[in-house]
């Protein structure tokens, strides 16, 4: 009879020899030796860390209570290797292609790289590993008891025991999980060791089954008799549970932490998926291919009230078969030791990565960047929370009483971990799904299934007996086994259904409503579609020539010189004798300085990062480049405006120039005109009254003539001085306007009477009446003054044979406007912008005016809130009145 | 899968041989993604059957065994000669079959 000290003897050698697999493995992979530790059956086993103490165990005691519901938990893995096709490929090349270190990194990556999502993650994922883990330290409590029973020195106490199974435990995760600290990389060595759990796990199982099959019953016909002929003889299974239970088996393996692990994190090839598609379901097929018979012969052969979960180990003990017995047990250690490695090293990996290190860096406020501190950190921190998942387990198992049956514990775990499955899925086949909906969904889905399923399975002492019967308050539809008053299911399907569904429904929902990030959108593009976006995955390739490389690119930004000089000063620096300076980190800081002069800080990081490879460019590093090439299109379409308005100002000062030039000339020759028209008549008046005073016997009519010459002379001098005093006054403002009401017609018919009184120059006048009856409200006298100028400027000007004038008058959108259009040949273009100016005149002095006309009628027009302008392009002369019309002026 | 559906691209295109070597690399990813739907069949047929009901016309367990082990052997073998003839046939072009 085996003892407890043989026992533990073979575990702890067991153990010694995991350890020299494991460092074996790793010492061959790191040789480049040892191609098999990557190929496909290795993969395929390692996934068998699915199958846990729970599944080894467990399954047997399921079959002993209720039949072939067991092999649910088997069909559900097996249905999703199966779709491994259109599903599981798709996460293994996201998982690659992003380089994922665990589902809470993936899911955050999912949703724009977002760490609460990844906390919530890590913390249901504890959660979930929690009841999972206390599984394991009962599978192996109970069996190290049923050999105590039979161990004569009576040393073994179960209290104890569970402690240091579970101290043990955590002792051997932690050397296996963390001895070396790259998550990214594979783990050869742990992979290799599990793979060869499965192997002693498989054939433990199998040596039983033989031994029951063809040992105690005697052949396969036997055997099928015995099972019909025993209680569970008959299909009993709940549709409801049998349908939910495979569903929750399959989301349990794609979402729990230690198969992503081994399935995604540690998978070397995607083609191994295509091995494992067929093996893997044939692995699980052979560990539940003896569960029943064993069950069967247990519940016949054990006395009543023996546990069926162990009839693994008590069926050969009561067969005296001791050997056979050590085997099992060691298959069940083996079970439960590689789920207990993997699952501390997932979750430990999570929680560094998601809890301790952010808290870690933002408390030391970047003071730690040497890079010893941080490894350090980081392995402490895996170190210490392997410890403390593994007393979660512990404490997890102390208060559900250690009597529940481990299939029930593993389902609770399952239901917990599954409630990543909405997001997941959403986020690797819908573009829509975001941030927001994963939280929504995580958070009710976990809500739910701690109140429904964790807490009334840990029994009264954390929620009591009338919260299970009552409701929380006494409110009856928030009973946790039947919400919303939904009676007399399962509890397990209660559950799942609610809490799925619920989650489900929730993400859907918050995903619709809300509105992503652009790291978001850019990342689920990258998931969704991830075979358009990535060839298969390519391995970094060794650093060639980087230095030749990074210069060439430094010559094209910063120009041959300044680019050779840099590196012939970095490459004296490090004291080599090549012109080319090693890509050591601080020359590459230096440089990326150097270069983020020209073309900006991330644009700089993300070029290096480029050529020197071992970082590829993220998607932050592509939006701060984009966010810099905004800025500088921003900045030159500023720079062009400006450069916009100053041409645009620089033509207004041209034209100014010229006008002012322009109206300087003709100061100068109004001057001189000024001067010539004021000698004029002086000189006539001096002559002439100079003869009148000396000459001696003039008669009366010279008399007169002389007399009437002077005083001819003197109103013209009048009126040129009248005109320009006119002309300041109007233009100082200081005019009062003398308001009247008349019509057009009348005003036009006094303006033409006076304009052509006492001419010698004939005009024809042309009008239409009819559109003159318009009523005017303004000062009629200046009016007219504007236009008795406009005739007789026509009168004086016109050099057609037959002048004549057209006057005609429109009501143009409220205003009036009076044309004056003549037959001569017009004003030419060059002297048309000049023709308002005060003493322009147009093609010399014929007429004699002294150029104050039209500059009097233009502050007329203004002063009456009108204007008057010329009208090119008429055939002849044009000038155009506007007035507003007189209601309006009136309301004003 | 369906051998009517052959003639459709070899008219298409000049070179029949390879056009039906894709086309049946197709219809073998169809075949791999009609396989779990198959599997998710035969797992809900159990469904069908009667239980908890009085014993005499009840399903004895070990036919149930057969049943259900024999369907997941055929799945087995199934995604074995899929996985086998997957090797063969998508080493040379995996991008096209992916776009498909």
């Amino acid at each position: 009879m085996a003892t407890l000290n043989v026992l533990i003897l073979v575990c702890l050698g067991y153990v010694v020899l995991l350890f020299g697999v494991a460092f074996a493995a790793d010492r061959m992979a790191a040789a480049g030796r040892g191609a098999w530790l990557r190929s496909p059956l290795i993969y395929t086993l390692s996934l068998s860390i699915y199958c846990t103490a729970w599944t080894f165990y467990g399954a047997v005691g399921n079959a002993a209570r209720s039949g072939l519901e067991f092999v649910t938990i088997y069909l559900g893995p097996t249905l999703v290797m199966l779709s491994w096709w259109w599903g599981l490929r798709k996460l293994v090349r996201v998982g690659r292609t992003q380089r994922v270190t665990s589902i809470a990194d993936l899911i955050s990556s999912r949703y724009g790289k977002s760490n609460t999502l990844a906390i919530c993650v890590t913390i249901l994922a504890v959660l979930g590993g929690t009841p999972y883990i206390a599984l394991q330290l009962q599978s192996i409590t109970l069996s190290f008891s049923i050999f105590a029973e039979a161990d004569p020195s009576g040393l073994y106490r179960e209290g104890s025991s569970v402690f240091w199974v579970a101290a043990g435990l955590a002792v051997f995760a932690i050397l296996f999980g963390t001895r070396n600290l790259d998550a990214n990389e594979r783990h050869h060595g742990v992979v290799t060791a599990i793979a060869l759990e499965s192997v002693v796990k498989l054939f433990a199982l199998l040596a039983v089954g033989v031994f029951v099959v063809w040992g105690v019953a005697g052949g396969i016909g036997p055997m099928m008799d015995r099972i019909d002929a025993s209680e569970i003889g008959q299909w009993n299974v709940d549709a409801g549970r049998w349908t939910t239970f495979i569903f929750l088996s399959a989301a349990a393996f794609i979402c729990l932490p230690r198969m992503f692990q081994v399935m995604v994190v540690e998978n070397a090839d995607e083609g191994h998926l295509r091995t494992a598609a067929w093996a893997f379901p044939l692995y699980l097929l052979l560990m539940s291919l003896f569960v029943v018979p064993i069950a069967v012969v247990g519940l016949d052969l054990m006395p009543e009230g023996s546990n069926p979960d162990l009839f693994v180990l008590t069926v050969p003990l009561s067969q005296g078969n001791d050997w056979l017995a050590m085997l099992s047990f060691i298959g069940g250690f083996s079970s439960a030791t590689s789920m207990v490695i993997v699952t501390a090293m997932a979750l430990s990996t999570m929680v560094s990565n998601h809890l301790v290190m952010p808290i870690w860096l933002s408390t030391q406020g970047g003071a730690g960047s040497v890079s010893g501190d941080v490894r350090n950190v980081v392995l402490m921190a895996r170190r210490v929370s392997i410890a403390v998942i593994m007393a979660l387990g512990y404490y997890y198992y102390r208060l559900s009483g250690g009597g529940a049956a481990l299939a029930s514990i593993g389902l609770v775990a399952f239901a917990g971990i599954s409630q990543i499955l909405p997001a997941l899925v959403g986020g690797l086949f819908w573009r829509g799904a975001t941030r927001t909906g994963a939280l929504v969904g995580l958070t009710v889905g976990f809500v739910l299934w701690i109140y429904t399923l964790l807490l009334p399975g840990m029994g009264g002492a954390i929620m009591p007996d009338s919260v299970l019967q009552n409701g929380p308050f006494g409110w009856g539809w928030l009973r946790p086994q039947a919400l919303f008053g939904i009676e007399g299911m399962d509890p397990m399907v209660h559950s799942v259904m609610w809490s799925l569904a619920l989650n489900t429904a929730a993400f859907c929902a918050a995903s619709l409503l809300s509105f992503p990030s652009p790291l978001e959108r850019l990342q689920g593009a990258q998931f969704v579609n991830v075979f358009d976006h990535s060839v298969s995955p390519a391995g970094w390739t060794g650093s060639v020539a980087q230095s030749e490389d990074l210069m060439i690119m430094t010559q094209r930004i910063l120009g041959s010189g300044p680019a050779q000089e840099f590196f012939q000063h970095e490459a004296e620096a490090q004291g080599g004798r090549t012109s080319l300076p090693e890509p050591t980190p601080g020359f590459l800081e230096r440089l990326e300085r150097e270069l983020s002069g020209s073309v900006g800080a991330a644009t700089a990081h993300a070029m290096i990062g480029q050529i020197v490879g071992g970082s590829s460019v993220s998607v932050e590093d592509l939006l701060a480049v984009a966010d810099e090439s905004a800025e500088l299109l921003e900045y030159s379409s500023q720079l062009e405006a400006k450069s916009a308005e100053l041409s645009r100002t620089a033509r207004q000062l041209r034209e100014a120039n010229t006008k002012l030039t322009q109206i300087s000339e003709q100061k100068d020759g109004f001057l001189s005109q000024v001067s010539h028209e004021l000698r004029t008549p002086m000189t006539s008046i001096r002559a002439f009254s100079e003869i009148m005073r000396d000459t001696d016997g003039l008669s009366a009519e010279e008399q007169t003539r002389y007399a009437a010459i002077i005083h001819d002379e003197a109103l013209r001098l009048t009126r040129l001085l009248d005109d320009l005093l006119d002309l300041s006054v109007l233009e100082s403002g200081r005019v009062s306007l003398n308001l009247g009401g008349d019509t057009l017609g009348s005003i036009l018919d006094r303006a033409v009477s006076s304009a052509l009184a006492g001419s010698h120059l004939k005009l024809k006048i042309r009008r239409a009446r009819p559109s003159e009856r318009i009523p005017l409200n303004t000062d009629l006298d200046r009016l007219g003054q504007v236009f008795i100028n406009l005739i007789s400027n026509a009168q004086k000007y016109c050099d057609a044979d037959e002048p004549v004038l057209s006057i005609s008058a429109h009501d143009v959108g409220g205003q009036v406007v009076i044309d004056f259009t003549d037959n001569g040949s017009g004003i030419p273009p060059e002297a048309q912008s000049m023709v308002f100016e005060k003493f322009a005149r147009v093609g010399g002095d014929k007429a004699g005016g002294a150029g104050l006309g039209l500059a009097i009628c233009r502050e007329i027009m203004q002063r009456l809130g009108g204007e008057i302008s010329y009208l090119p392009g008429q055939g002849g002369a044009a000038f155009r009145v506007r007035l507003p019309l007189a209601h309006r002026q009136a309301a004003q | 899968m369906n051998s009517g559906e052959d003639r459709k691209p070899l008219g298409v295109r000049p070179s029949p041989f390879l056009e039906r070597q894709s086309y049946r690399r197709r219809r073998l990813m169809d075949a791999a993604r009609l396989l779990p739907i198959l599997g998710a069949a035969l797992v809900a047929i159990p469904l069908l059957w009667p239980s908890q009901g009085s014993s005499e016309d009840g399903v004895p367990l070990s036919s149930a065994i057969l049943y259900i082990f024999t369907c997941w052997a055929l799945l087995i073998v199934i995604s074995l000669i899929f996985g086998f003839a997957a090797r063969r046939m998508v080493v040379s072009d995996d991008a096209e079959a992916e776009s498909d």
